[in-house]
């Protein structure tokens, strides 16, 4: 994968998304999720490309993919740790989790480390609340997350 | 002859390492030259037993939970292919205590069949339902749901019949089934496991609810954080369409019904059915004002139905047996069963569908046996992030809509969080506050504004600046955010934190708030 795309690749990859997903009724949410897909964030070139291909203004678009907390501006780290924060995790020590990963990244929520290995996101809920603290590792589901569990993901990360 | 071996691919089993035991067994198997399949099934719902293995013997499937890699090896040592003991060993499913007590009728195939076999579907009387309505009119199937009393199961119990016979009665050329499977609310995890582990109980039900109103497309509404759920769905609505189930010649009637999945983006809001739509429709999740209602002008401005997920999947067993049968079942105006998640601190946490009418008490420390921790339970919360925080002193209010709406509480989607004596329930007010603000979709004043100011009101509290001032404040914010917001995420936030200021007043006390914040 090339660290960086230029804005005429943006268009092009963008603009194959649209087509392919136009005929669906509301397209926007799945293009905007392709476009992450295919990217890792959603790219400020791709906001035009999309309001031109749905006919709407870029502001609306703009307005979608900001109102979402799925949607990101910037790249993420090459590992993405979700922490939840929901209350059936607070019950079983989530906040505590949370402060820990925190501190052992150095980061704040929603941030990624210096070295641009791993973000830090919180979710509100996984699913998976009779098996608290839960997380997601690079979209792979993790219950019963101790420190010592979370020690352990984040040395496997940082490998 | 094959032996065949469960391992669930439900999420929260494979949080707890059923994938890895699945690898560990098929590895094992190889090595010992043993002829096996495994079956990815759904999970029962007893996720301190998971990863629960099952194998199929002459005496019945028989259960080992819960399983680790490294105890694979033992396993077979054991001879656990022909039910041998093993200290994992947990004897017949079905005689499980808490399985055993259940009265199973939406989740009646979740764990026992394979997902996307319809095969193993129908030979568990599924589809029957479906057959059964096929031979009904559409305001015949309306009656039947109506009379089974089935409310909506996403926690506002507005009876299903009723909407359905709406949207029937309206007007469109096209018509549409939204099913609400955004299912955010911590504590609950129904729609996920039952879209996991018995994806075809909602294409029937979302196929009858089509047959019943006129309704020829269908969405599935859910959530980024459910991939498996959405792989599984996907992967059954090929198989229905395959077999002429969905598609243009439903089981060979000449009616019409499709469906398909759409995905969230992590937006709490969007379980609002207004703000769902909108999602849908490639907007901003912003709650629209009612009316119109959704079910005269919803997906597109057509007539829809918009129905939780079990809601939706409680509809083929009613059609299958009755009405009657159903509505037998339950108590006062709550009829038939519901499935109760209990979850949090508590040691037999999971899935638990029972009619209406047990207690707090019993559902808390009898089925759930109290605390993981072990330590007392001192608070549980009832109907996720807008639901009351319960003290035990009302763990004697049955499991009703209506007994909870007397408590000031709410049932909602019928998750339970439990806590220990460890919660601060001053520090659960100001969260409840602060998802609010997080989650608010902006529309309305009470609750954009109103959470933020929530937040402080409690920090105040917590340093001390006047606090009963500040007591008397969040009371009247609340009022505010009770009766002047739009939906219920500003309009219920105030449930939470009143009912700890109203039980819990000694957490109100100006002292330090350990807490994770942004």
């Amino acid at each position: 994968m090339s660290l960086s795309v230029t804005s005429e690749e943006v268009t092009t990859r963008v603009g194959a998304i649209c087509d392919g997903l136009a005929g669906l009724e509301g397209p926007l949410l799945p293009i905007l999720h392709e476009v992450q897909e295919e990217f890792g964030f959603i790219p400020e070139g791709a906001l035009q490309t999309i309001a031109k291909k749905l006919n709407l203004s870029r502001a609306e678009v703009h307005g979608v993919a900001s109102f979402y907390h799925d949607f990101r501006t910037e790249k993420p780290g090459r590992h993405v740790i979700k922490i939840c924060r929901a209350e059936a995790c607070q019950a079983m020590g989530a906040d505590e989790l949370g402060n820990h990963a925190k501190r052992k990244l150095k980061v704040d929520w929603s941030e990624t480390t210096a070295n641009h290995n791993v973000t830090l996101e919180p979710v509100f809920c996984l699913g998976l609340c009779a098996c608290a603290p839960a997380a997601m590792v690079d979209g792979k589901v993790v219950g019963r997350v101790s420190k010592d569990r979370l020690d352990h993901i984040l040395n496997e990360v940082e490998s | 002859m094959t032996i065949k071996i469960y391992v669930p691919l439900d999420s929260g089993s494979v949080a707890l390492g059923a994938d890895d035991v699945a690898k560990a067994i098929a590895a094992e198997a190889i090595k010992r030259d043993e002829d096996i399949k495994i079956i990815r099934n759904g999970s029962f719902g007893m996720y301190w037993l998971e990863p629960m293995i099952e194998v199929e013997t002459p005496r019945g499937r028989l259960a080992y939970g819960p399983v680790a890699p490294e105890d694979v090896n033992s396993l077979f040592d054991a001879g656990f292919l022909k039910g041998g003991e093993h200290k994992r060993y947990l004897g017949h499913t079905q005689d499980i205590p808490f399985l055993k007590g259940q009265t199973r009728l939406t989740f009646q195939r979740c764990g026992i069949i394979d997902p996307v076999s319809l095969e193993d579907y129908r030979a568990n009387d599924g589809l029957k339902g479906l057959e059964n309505a096929l031979k009904m009119t559409d305001a015949e199937i309306v009656k039947a749901v109506t009379d089974s009393g089935l409310r909506g199961r996403g926690g506002a119990g507005f009876p299903t019949g009723i909407k359905w016979n709406t949207v029937r009665e309206a007007k469109g050329e096209q018509k549409y089934i939204v099913c609400n499977a955004d299912e955010g609310d911590s504590g609950t995890f129904a729609d996920r496991m039952i879209m996991e582990g018995e994806p075809f109980v909602l294409i029937e039900g979302m196929i009858i609810a089509g047959l019943a109103t006129g309704a020829t497309k269908g969405y599935v509404y859910t959530r980024s954080e459910y991939p498996t759920a959405i792989d599984v769905m996907n992967e059954a609505m090929e198989v229905a369409r395959a077999a002429g189930v969905l598609g243009d010649n439903i089981l060979g009637s000449g009616k019409t019904f499709d469906m398909e999945v759409r995905m969230g983006a992590g937006a709490y809001v969007c379980g609002e059915e207004t703000s769902l739509l909108n999602s849908m429709e490639g907007k901003r999740g912003v709650v629209r004002a009612k009316p119109p209602l959704p079910a005269l002008e919803g997906f597109m401005a057509r007539p829809t139905v918009v129905n939780n997920v079990i809601s939706l999947c409680s509809v083929p067993v009613i059609l299958e047996k009755g009405a009657e049968y159903y509505r037998d079942f339950g108590m006062g105006r709550s009829r038939g069963t519901i499935p109760i998640q209990i979850a949090g601190n508590v040691k037999h946490g999971g899935l638990y569908e029972t009619a209406f009418g047990l207690t707090l008490g019993e559902i808390v420390d009898q089925i759930g046996g109290g605390t993981a921790s072990g330590r007392p339970v001192r608070a549980v919360q009832v109907g996720g992030p807008l639901g009351a925080y319960f003290p035990r002193s009302l763990f004697d209010t049955p499991f009703d809509y209506e007994e909870f709406a007397k408590r000031d509480g709410l049932i909602g989607h019928a998750g339970i969080v439990v806590f220990d004596d460890s919660v601060d329930l001053m520090k659960q007010a100001r969260f409840a506050m602060e998802f609010c603000a997080i989650e608010s979709c902006g529309k309305c004043t009470p609750c954009r504004i109103g959470a933020v100011r929530g937040v402080e009101t409690v920090d105040k509290i917590a340093k001390g600046e006047e606090p009963e001032a500040q007591i008397e404040l969040l009371h009247d914010l609340c009022d505010t955010m009770k009766f002047g917001s739009l939906c219920a995420l500003g309009g219920f936030t105030p449930y939470p934190v009143l009912s700890a200021l109203t039980h819990f007043p000694e957490d109100f006390k100006p002292h330090g708030l350990d807490i994770a914040a942004e």
